[in-house]
């Protein structure tokens, strides 16, 4: 179990470094740190003293150890526009998009067991036919679609719900905008989670019934109809407690995607997040910022993935056993 | 004459015949494809051709709706462009950038997949390792980042220009690992077979038994992986699009279309976002039941990603 965490922190490792050589590079071939400071006119010995003063002269390997020290103390630059450093900016926008994806999760949970366990108990009943044709047609909606769709119809022709930026929010600890406590935030949360929880929801139902569905054939589960137990207790004791397994994995990796996907539904929502100030980056050009932020997801994505394979590998031994050649 | 009798013979058009769905969603699919093809004889406007359309026709709504008019049957955008052909060219644009970009990550994958799998050792470690660092990484999360990039290297008005080649190399680059996984997992599969062997014995030299005699037996793998792979990727083409990213508004395809009409939603111009919406989910939808029918039918083993 050791050597296996060991193994996967390497990993982990590994791909931070990739990431932040991909990001320097970036930093090294599109950004211009001279232009970033004093503008456009400034002569170019002017110019030159100042990259020296910078030690952008420097030889390559040097330049990327430098910054990936600094990236290492969390210095990972000055944003150009907001004149602040860009880790700072991307703190001051996580908690919404944290809270877009929270919201998301729960609606997946709620959602997507209740649904996939019915669906693999009744498989013939026409609820389950229906869940699963409109999780086929599900998964070729794309996620802006659905986003345009639920403001047309609550927010244009309803006008039922908020379909723009995050509403009121309060200040929990000084930095955590949070809109979780009041009624107006809350209903700002409603349409953009929905969004985002539709590409997800068809692959969970799919996989919850198809997992519970091959569970509940296998011998244990026949030993337990034997002994006559109660129903209930097989279905959701015995039965869905095995489907679990695959499910945390599968639900570790889509949450890395999940990320990629609230650029889509923040651009959509206006919900001033991680994402939409990513793209704001991308029109004013901001090069520092993108490659802080280029850093900081790469941080989530490696840590929730190592995190999901070192509890899956505490939960299934077979995993840890397979891993070693 | 001969290929023809044995695929008229074959369970593939056997269970195609019988399935109702499969038929629907391949007829749908010729349809689209053949219309795309021939736009511009089918499309009534050229909407590449800037004469053909005036800025005083924009947002005109359906024909059968107040105010409509009848050379412009679902309306016009908010350019002036009639509706209908601006779909047809678009669907176009989605399509070829679609099919494009999974050749490319067809042939990087293949490349990997084989190379990895049948020669083994260090370099099978060593690009399995690349592939595993990129799978870790959303392919949607990569694509936008590498578009942003491309943008903010050419500049706007180049990247525009040059938008169709580096999406198909954006979205082929993004998504390639599955590819290189797949077919390693069946030439692992396969290159211990008695026929490699005695290919081996007779003396033929290892490219050609990698290429002539392995790849084949790894492609009907392929084959499934790469319906679903065109759908996603004119999926990642639409997101590119849709964000700013992808193809610019003079040359749209579907994403673009669906982004400029979003800003007008809130005026009442609902179709600039319906239809083109409409058109790519039911493009999207028959590419997946078709990939659904044909991984069921062929039923390769495929690497569980």
């Amino acid at each position: 179990m050791f050597a296996f965490i060991i193994r996967r922190i390497i990993q982990a490792i590994l791909v931070m470094l990739v990431i932040s050589l991909v990001g320097f590079l970036i930093q090294h071939s599109i950004g211009d740190p001279v232009r970033d400071l004093v503008g456009e006119r400034v002569t170019p010995a002017e110019r030159e003293v100042i990259r020296d003063q910078l030690g952008l002269n420097d030889p390559f390997y040097t330049q990327y150890f430098r910054f990936l020290g600094n990236a290492c103390k969390g210095d990972l630059g000055l944003s150009f526009f907001y004149k602040k450093p860009a880790l700072e900016v991307i703190l001051s926008k996580a908690p919404a998009t944290l809270e877009l994806v929270i919201c998301t999760s729960i609606i997946l949970i709620v959602v997507s067991i209740p649904v996939g366990i019915y669906a693999a108990i009744y498989p013939k009943r026409w609820l389950s036919r229906f869940a699963m044709a409109a999780s086929t047609v599900g998964v070729a909606i794309p996620v802006f679609l659905t986003a345009i769709a639920l403001i047309y119809i609550f927010g244009v022709e309803l006008n039922w719900l908020p379909s723009y930026g995050r509403g009121e929010t309060v200040q929990i600890g000084g930095w955590w905008d949070s809109g979780f406590f009041t009624w107006d935030g809350l209903s700002h949360l409603i349409l953009p989670s929905i969004s985002l929880s539709s590409i997800m929801l068809p692959l969970f139902i799919r996989l919850i019934r198809a997992e519970m569905m091959e569970i509940l054939e296998t011998e244990y589960i026949k030993f337990a109809w034997a002994k006559g137990l109660d129903r209930k207790r097989v279905w959701f004791v015995h039965a869905f407690k095995n489907t679990l397994l695959p499910v945390i994995t599968v639900f570790g990796v889509q949450l890395g995607i999940m990320f990629a996907f609230t650029i889509l539904t923040e651009t959509v929502f206006n919900w001033q997040g991680m994402g939409f100030m990513f793209l704001e980056a991308v029109e004013r050009s901001d090069t520092s910022l993108l490659v802080a932020y280029l850093v900081v997801v790469g941080v989530i994505f490696v840590v929730v993935n190592t995190v999901v394979d070192i509890v899956y590998g505490f939960v299934n031994p077979m995993v840890r056993i397979a891993g070693t050649k | 004459m001969k290929a023809w009798n044995r695929f008229k013979s074959s369970y593939l058009l056997y269970s195609f015949k019988r399935d109702p769905v499969a038929i629907v969603s391949f007829s749908v699919l010729l349809v689209l494809v053949v219309i795309c093809i021939l736009a511009s004889v089918v499309a009534p406007y050229n909407t590449y051709d800037t004469s053909t359309f005036d800025l005083m026709d924009a947002e005109t709504p359906p024909v059968w709706m107040e105010g409509g008019d009848e050379s412009f049957i679902l309306g016009t955008d908010i350019q002036g462009r009639d509706l209908l052909s601006t779909m047809i060219y678009g669907l176009r644009v989605s399509l070829l950038i679609g099919v494009g970009a999974v050749l490319l990550q067809a042939f990087i994958g293949i490349l990997v997949g084989l190379f990895s799998g049948y020669l083994g050792g260090k370099l099978d470690s060593f690009l399995m390792r690349i592939t595993d660092i990129q799978f870790s990484i959303p392919y949607l999360i990569v694509a936008i980042f590498t578009s942003a990039m491309f943008m903010l290297g050419y500049g706007v008005g180049r990247y525009a220009e040059l938008a169709v080649p580096l999406l198909i190399i954006i979205i082929g680059v993004s998504h390639w690992p599955i590819y290189a996984r797949t077919v390693r997992a069946s030439v692992l599969g396969e290159k211990n077979k008695e026929y490699v062997e005695a290919a081996r014995v007779i003396g033929i030299n290892r490219w050609q038994i990698m290429f002539r005699h392995i790849l084949p037996n790894t492609l009907t793998s392929v084959l499934v992986i790469s319906t679903i792979q065109v759908a996603e990727a004119v999926m990642s083409e639409a997101a590119l699009s849709f964000l700013g990213l992808g193809m610019p508004i003079t040359k749209p395809s579907l994403g673009s279309l669906i982004r400029s009409g979003f800003e007008y939603i809130f005026s009442g111009s609902w179709w600039i976002t319906f239809f083109p919406g409409i058109l790519l989910v039911i493009f999207l939808l028959v590419i997946l039941l078709l990939g659904d029918w044909l991984r069921d039918v062929l039923n390769p083993k495929l690497y569980k990603g």
